[in-house]
């Protein structure tokens, strides 16, 4: 009966995914009860801040860069319509602080460092790595999990910041130095337009939101992943998708949140 | 704290001095047990792996647990550790019932033991000398002057103190192991688990980890148990086997009873038989005729 197999399948998938859920927010919750370690030794989390972080710092910035000289030249094209070519300022700089910086970033952070810590929390365990550090009576969730958990936390936001910051240098370039838009009407418009409360701390915000979601879900993918090759790409896989999936729900929550009727 | 250090100094440097030397005498071998198997019984969700087995691991022995892929050995090791929960049965390990222990003590209790994994299992983004120190920051308040030290002697012990600023990647298998095993005594375990020490090693590194197994556990007084199916290497070095097969024990003695048994299974475990109580041919529905269409 294909019918009656194929109910079975969704049925066993839909409860796996269940499972799967509570397992993760388990997860989620050990990670948050033992964090202690991470910052009572908070070198362990500088160093993890450094291979997450820090080593994705090229790709924010250059990202960052060219993002802001595609939003300067398109910006331009449509303010020109208009007569507004002055606000490409604000445009430039409300687009990403809202919007593109936090999310933008927090897509590359997952496929860069999000994919990263799956794999190598996924051969850890695959090598028997995880299993010695629990007879050795070390808790691996307080000694390789948190401390990666709070360095993707604490490095997003500023992953963001300094993707915000390069692509506002990015749309100053074309706008201003290529395009010829005046200088200090592109800055004082931005400095108008941009509320620090309402645009940059959103913008912060959002970015630590995504942070948690993204090392969470890139934690927990790398520590579910069956203990061989193929369980590992898949597991980075779908990292990277999930990832990139709540990154945009999450985008469309908090901005219906913060900006409604802004 | 200075005496301390320097009764913990002492104490690695006869340890080491004891292993390096090739002379020790059996520091600690008493008749009293460490491990308590009584009766346990394991299965995978209703897949039975082990059935009613009865095991005692004396102080100061080195036992090996032997048996074809399978058979639950690593299972046996795993329940012990107190990574799994007999289906029935207990395990005591030091007159505490493992299982039945609490996070806490269940750490506490892992302390006191070391683990050797089939290849080593060294954390890959740490040098030799990090790994093996990686206990000593965990679990003691010991001054990085000391714990360079005994990380030191520890790696002497296994031969290979001219590693300890490699990565393990720079390692060959044999190397590997030997560090990992520096590491597994550490702390100076009262138990040492080894999870099938000689696998895929070449015949000198074989031989050098087998007399390293059995010289620490010496110098330590500790009590090992070696989950193994090199049979020729093992019986050389262990003072008493269990034989495994689906899930019960099949035969258990010294290494003398062992060689000298007239068991159908042991003596094709023991010499390498190709057929036997264990069959060449996995068990099939139909006869090989049928299989390949041809009529009888």
């Amino acid at each position: 009966m294909p019918i009656v197999k194929s109910l079975r399948a969704i049925g066993h998938r839909s409860v796996n995914s269940v499972w799967r859920l509570g397992f993760a927010a388990r997860f989620l919750a050990l990670t948050l009860f033992y964090s202690g370690t991470s910052f009572r030794r908070f070198h362990l989390t500088v160093k993890e801040i450094f291979s997450s972080g820090v080593m994705s710092l090229i790709i924010i910035l250059v990202a960052g860069m060219f993002v802001g000289m595609v939003l300067g030249l398109q910006g331009f094209e449509t303010l020109k319509r208009y007569g507004s070519e002055s606000a490409l300022g604000s445009l430039v700089a409300l687009s990403l602080v809202r919007e593109l910086g936090p999310v933008l970033a927090a897509l590359l952070f997952a496929s860069r460092a999000g994919s990263a810590m799956t794999a190598e929390i996924g051969l850890m365990k695959a090598t028997e790595q995880i299993s010695a550090m629990e007879m050795m009576a070390v808790n691996p969730i307080a000694r390789v999990v948190a401390p990666r958990f709070w360095a993707g936390v604490i490095s997003m936001p500023l992953l963001a910041a300094m993707f915000s910051a390069m692509g506002v240098f990015g749309g100053y370039v074309v706008g201003v130095v290529l395009i010829g838009v005046d200088e200090g009407s592109f800055w004082s418009q931005m400095q108008g337009a941009v509320d620090f409360q309402h645009d940059v701390m959103n913008g912060v915000i959002k970015s630590f939101v995504f942070g948690v979601a993204v090392t969470a879900i890139a934690l927990f993918e790398g520590f579910d992943a069956p203990p061989t090759a193929e369980g590992v790409s898949g597991a980075t896989t779908r990292t990277v998708v999930q990832s990139s999936l709540a990154i945009l729900m999450l985008d469309f929550v908090l901005t219906a949140f913060m900006f409604r009727g802004a | 704290m200075f005496e301390k250090t320097v009764a913990l100094q002492a104490k690695y440097a006869v340890v080491i001095e004891c292993a390096s030397r090739n002379q020790c005498k059996r520091s600690f071998v008493s008749s009293q047990s460490l491990v308590e198997i009584r009766d346990v019984n394991f299965s995978y969700d209703q897949r039975p792996i082990l059935n009613g087995i009865n095991m005692s691991f004396g102080k100061g022995k080195v036992v090996a647990v032997m048996g074809g892929s399978g058979c639950g050995k690593t299972t046996l090791l795993r329940l012990i550790g107190g990574a799994l929960k007999p289906t029935k049965g207990e395990v005591r390990i030091d007159g505490q019932v493992i299982h039945e222990l609490d996070m806490a003590g269940l750490y506490a209790m892992r302390r006191k033991m070391g683990m050797l994994f089939q290849f080593g299992a060294l954390f890959t983004d740490m040098s030799v000398y990090d790994n093996v120190a990686f206990q000593m920051r965990e679990h003691t308040d010991l001054p990085e002057e000391l714990i360079h030290d005994l990380v030191l002697m520890k790696l002497h012990a296994v031969g290979l103190r001219g590693t300890h600023n490699l990565m393990p990647a720079e390692l060959s298998g044999g190397m590997a192991r030997r560090v990992a095993l520096a590491r597994t005594v550490a702390l100076d375990p009262m138990l040492i688990l080894y999870d099938e020490p000689f696998a895929g090693l070449d015949p000198i590194s074989l031989s050098v980890v087998g007399q390293l197994i059995r010289k620490l556990n010496d110098a330590l007084g500790a009590t090992s148990v070696v989950v193994t199916h090199d049979v020729q290497e093992s019986l050389k070095i262990v003072d008493y086997v269990y034989f495994i097969a689906e899930g019960v024990i099949v035969a258990e003695g010294t290494p003398a009873e062992i060689v000298a048994s007239d068991k159908p299974f042991v003596h094709q475990f023991v010499h390498g038989e190709m057929d036997g109580p264990i069959p060449f041919h996995y068990p099939v529905a139909n006869s090989y005729a049928q299989d390949l269409g041809v009529s009888a």
